[in-house]
């Protein structure tokens, strides 16, 4: 099956400053990604810049498509057609995410004019069943509303409804429940995964989170410093990471249940993407680097059936995590 | 057992608040009946939702605020009066940690004059010991003094983290408070904080009241637990336990709502309903109305604080100490 | 609702008081009218008869009680110099104002407003450059400077234009120009960081996310959120439509309202001042009322609770 969105050495750089170096991420029809690492790692650019949404100064290469059809540098016109219509996305602070001078009828049929050609009161039905759809209750009268009127975790639903109002193939959700308190998040994560079963919708969930996004993807790729290190199936990448940093993301989670023990924290800081390691840029904080480590980055490469990991050592690395001496 | 630090016993904090521009004011019952105890040289977790009142109880703990009714007792001796000599003292030895140290840190002084400022103001040691004091200080969190002379802007938000622990630290207090203190920091951070704060505690016998929506971090940290709903205290036991064996339906949730990798959502509690609000707290149970398992007395009777099992104690209708010892 | 607008308009009253008080009390402190008026060589018994036929020899307090119970009648006193109700002097003397603020204010929206809404959406162009530096030297530099420079430019060295005086509306040009320079300067560096403020909005990614063209993002996500602040400068220039022009009428010799002040408080024509003041202190008052329930109308933050819920 060829894939939804294939995106292939994509980079962007801001005044010069690389921010995202060398992204390759293929997403099927349907299917959940999960996209994690810490702020700065890259995880939002890709998808900005995929969609033409970086403001204008950011300097984007590479290619993104969807369906075969290249979007960098796509018209205006086309681009403006697949958001939206063909690829929603909601974002992480519902607070200042919806206008606050519209009512939510409004901006709900926004959408439904651009994608779906509704007007009048085709338009209004349709923003009520959206609503109702997501879980706002009384959408009839809840339309007028402005969005200060909502609680966060029915802004982010109403952010759903506005994303879903496009039929979209393709949702990217960009941290959505970071801002929510815990039972928020999880009736909005159980909303999205409803949602994309009955609307057979990709999903990108973008989170610093590795539990979120291990419980609603199907695979998982990490990023680190403008790349992805780690590409594996959820329940694998979490019961066997292969790269450094995975593991360590992995170690410094502490346990819910079970004995207690020390966090594995990851020494050092993130790398200032104005003065990069040449080499690996996780080679400074990585307790197993080597001296081939700094001199030249590893590529993504596979390591197994829908797995690749991007380290010189992750041969090395996965006999130490496991424990096998050399067969 | 160690005797207690920190007793606070049944503290209500109350404010009025106007909705909207031309609303009527409504008094807003941020904390109502709260009693803890803090052992010394033991960790007090309190979790909870935004609204749930965590952040005012560790305000009131520390004196920032007073409370309405209720009384906090530190170290045997209840709580001094605001700017007397006595309350200079007793405020010496606690400090509180925010969750934004950017915030906390004042941008256009290097961080070491920072640390060294608690120093200054309480007037301890000379000029010479007080920079030994800082450089022994940048030491305990794992920073250089070179780290010292940086101004805020030009350190990671771990670092400043750090510095703000370091500063708290300086007169060498018994008590911490911690609001929120790791939740703005990327994971890889927050744990190297948490490692550090345990450390610090274990080489300094502090005592903590560490509050944060975070179960996880709090599970790590943490002793004895507490859950907070709208202003009250729903469940509190050992931290382990509390976790593993959640008795009061809120926790349950809260404990299943947290995400597990490697655990698929399947058998999650999802609450149905908004985050409370508590300028219209329901009667009776301020949780019935979300409750998966809510019965006709949660409406009406507001249930108390009872110990059901061993340390654990529960504020809810449908745990009692039998029930929860046949269930065990 | 009707507490609040009571409120309202109770402070604006209050302000009005205010300011009417405090230049009372500035000018009955800061000379003697009968000396101004008279000159100095007037005999004495001359002078004190005079102060005695405008009430200038009661005590400060009974006079303000005197100017306040007038104004309740509805009576704003007569010129020192004429004996002519100082409101008629005032009343006479709009037209000509208004014949320079008014369509000042027109060019200065027409101007500022849609270079400062360019210049926030081409930032760092060329074009933006070129006005914000225009913008800020029409900032700097003030109306009187700015007004001599015009008529060296215009009236002396081209002689295009008069330089001074009231008799065809080519005299009118210079003046307008000098209002409007200055107040599109003020408003397009107001509009341009009113409107990068908004840009800058997670909502407005939100639109471009999903699928709105960047025109109507501006035109119905960005604008109607800039408008908000924009307005509060707006408000203001209304405002000043009386008594905007005074530095502009005394170079241009324009004799509307602005040069009537001068000329009495020179004078110390103190009906004729207080008069202008009261007035000025109204349009200020009443303007500021109207944005204020702009604001509501613009803001549904700010409009109350009930109307929605």
């Amino acid at each position: 099956m060829s894939p939804l969105v294939s995106i292939r050495d994509l980079r962007v750089a801001f005044s010069g400053v690389p921010v995202l170096r060398g992204v390759d991420l293929t997403l099927g029809k349907g299917e959940a990604l999960g996209l994690v690492g810490e702020s700065g790692s890259g995880k939002s650019v890709t998808w900005l810049a995929a969609l033409g949404l970086l403001p204008r100064h950011a300097r984007v290469s590479g290619s993104a498509r969807l369906d075969g059809r290249e979007l960098l540098g796509a018209p205006a016109s086309q681009l403006d057609q697949v958001r939206g219509g063909r690829v929603a996305m909601i974002f992480q602070d519902p607070a200042s995410a919806l206008n606050p001078v519209l009512t939510i009828r409004r901006q709900l049929s926004e959408a439904l004019a651009l994608h779906r050609n509704l007007s009048g009161e085709a338009a209004k039905a349709e923003a009520r069943r959206l609503l109702d759809l997501v879980g706002i209750p009384d959408a009839a009268r809840r339309l007028e509303a402005y969005p200060h009127e909502f609680s966060g975790g029915q802004v982010q639903r109403i952010m759903i409804a506005m994303a879903l109002a496009g039929n979209p193939d393709l949702l990217i959700a960009d941290e959505p429940t970071t801002a929510l308190d815990a039972t928020i998040q999880a009736q909005i994560l159980e909303l999205l995964s409803t949602i994309r079963r009955e609307m057979n919708m990709a999903m990108v969930l973008i989170s610093h989170d590795l539990g979120v996004v291990a419980e609603n993807c199907d695979r998982v790729a990490v990023m680190y410093a403008g790349r992805i290190v780690e590409q594996a199936p959820s329940n694998q990448l979490f019961a066997d990471p292969v790269h450094p940093y995975a593991q360590g993301l992995i170690g410094a989670l502490p346990p819910l249940d079970g004995p207690r023990r020390r966090l594995v924290a990851i020494p050092g800081t993130v790398p200032d993407p104005a003065h990069m390691p040449v080499g690996c840029a996780f080679a400074p904080r990585c307790a197993m680097a080597a001296e081939a480590c700094g001199v030249s980055a590893p590529k993504l490469a596979p390591i197994a059936d829908d797995r690749a990991v991007a380290c010189i050592r992750a041969e090395a690395s996965r006999r130490a995590l496991l424990g096998i001496a050399a067969e | 057992m160690s005797p207690p630090l920190v007793e606070v016993a049944a503290i209500s904090r109350s404010y009025s608040m106007r909705s909207g521009m031309f609303g009527r004011s409504t008094a807003v019952h941020a904390v109502d009946g709260v009693s803890l105890t803090i052992r010394k040289g033991e960790t007090l977790g309190l979790v909870g939702e935004s609204g749930s009142g965590k952040s005012t109880t560790g305000r009131i703990v520390l004196g920032l605020e007073p409370p309405d009714r209720g009384e906090v007792r530190f170290d045997g001796k209840p709580m001094a009066a605001t700017g007397t000599v006595a309350w200079r003292a007793q405020r010496a030895r606690m400090q509180m940690i925010f969750q934004d140290p950017l915030g906390a840190l004042d941008r256009r002084l290097p961080v070491a004059t920072q640390i060294r400022e608690p120093l200054d103001i309480h007037g301890l040691g000379t000029a010479a010991e007080r920079e030994d004091r800082v450089r022994e200080l940048l030491r305990a969190v794992e920073l250089t003094p070179a780290h010292g002379a940086r101004y805020p802007g030009a350190l990671s938000g771990g670092q400043r983290q750090r510095i703000v622990l370091a500063r708290a630290l300086a007169t060498k207090p018994d008590f911490l408070v911690c609001d929120e203190p790791v939740s703005a920091l990327d994971v890889s951070i927050q744990a190297q904080v948490v490692n550090l704060l345990c450390d610090l505690q274990a080489q300094l016998g502090l005592t903590l009241l560490f509050i944060s929506h975070d179960l996880r971090v709090v599970r790590q940290i943490s002793n004895v637990v507490a859950v907070m709903y709208l202003g009250r205290i729903v469940e509190t036991g050992s931290a382990d336990d509390l976790f593993a064996r959640p008795e009061h339906p809120y926790t349950q949730a809260l404990v299943s709502a947290s995400p597990a990798p490697g655990r698929r959502s399947a058998g999650r509690i999802v609450l149905a309903g908004d985050p409370p609000n508590p300028a219209a707290r329901p009667k009776g149970c301020a949780f019935h109305p979300r409750c998966p398992r809510a019965i006709a007395r949660c409406a009406s009777e507001v249930p108390t604080l009872s110990a059901v099992d061993g340390d654990r104690q529960v504020a809810c209708h449908l745990v009692t100490g039998t029930q929860a010892r046949d269930a065990a | 609702m009707a507490r609040y607008l009571a409120i309202r308009i109770g402070r604006a009253a209050l302000t009005i008081v205010l300011v009417v008080t405090f230049a009372f009390v500035v000018l009955r402190l800061s000379g003697d009218p009968a000396l101004m008026i008279l000159g100095p060589e007037a005999p004495p018994e001359v002078l004190a008869a005079f102060r005695k036929a405008w009430g200038l020899d009661d005590p400060i307090w009974f006079q303000y009680l005197d100017y306040f119970g007038a104004i309740a009648k509805g009576e704003l006193g007569r010129s020192m110099r004429d004996g002519r109700p100082a409101i008629e002097l005032v009343l006479e003397r709009i037209p000509a104002t208004l014949a320079l603020t008014l369509p000042a204010f027109v060019f200065k929206v027409a101007l500022g407003v849609p270079a400062g809404i360019y210049a926030a959406l081409h930032r760092g162009s060329a074009i933006d450059r070129a006005v914000m530096m225009t913008a800020v030297a029409g900032f700097t530099v003030p109306s009187f400077v700015l007004a001599l420079i015009l008529v060296l430019v215009f009236a002396v060295q081209l002689g295009w234009l008069p330089s001074g005086g009231q008799d065809s509306w080519r005299h009118a040009i210079l003046p307008i120009a000098t209002l409007s320079l200055g107040g599109a300067a003020v408003l397009a560096r107001f509009t341009r960081s009113a409107m990068l403020e908004v840009l800058g909005q997670p909502y407005i990614r939100t639109a471009s996310a999903k699928g709105v063209p960047w025109r109507k993002v501006v035109t119905s996500h960005a604008l109607p959120n800039a408008a908000i602040p924009t307005v509060t400068i707006l408000g203001f220039m209304v405002g000043t439509l009386i008594a905007g022009a005074v530095v502009v009428e005394s170079v241009f010799a324009w004799p509307g309202v602005g040069r009537l002040l001068v000329v009495a408080v020179a004078n110390r024509d103190l009906a004729v001042v207080q008069c202008i003041l009261l007035l000025v202190a109204i349009t200020m008052v009443t303007s500021n009322l109207i944005v204020d329930f702009l604001y509501g109308f613009l803001d549904p933050r700010l409009r109350a609770k009930g109307a929605h819920a």
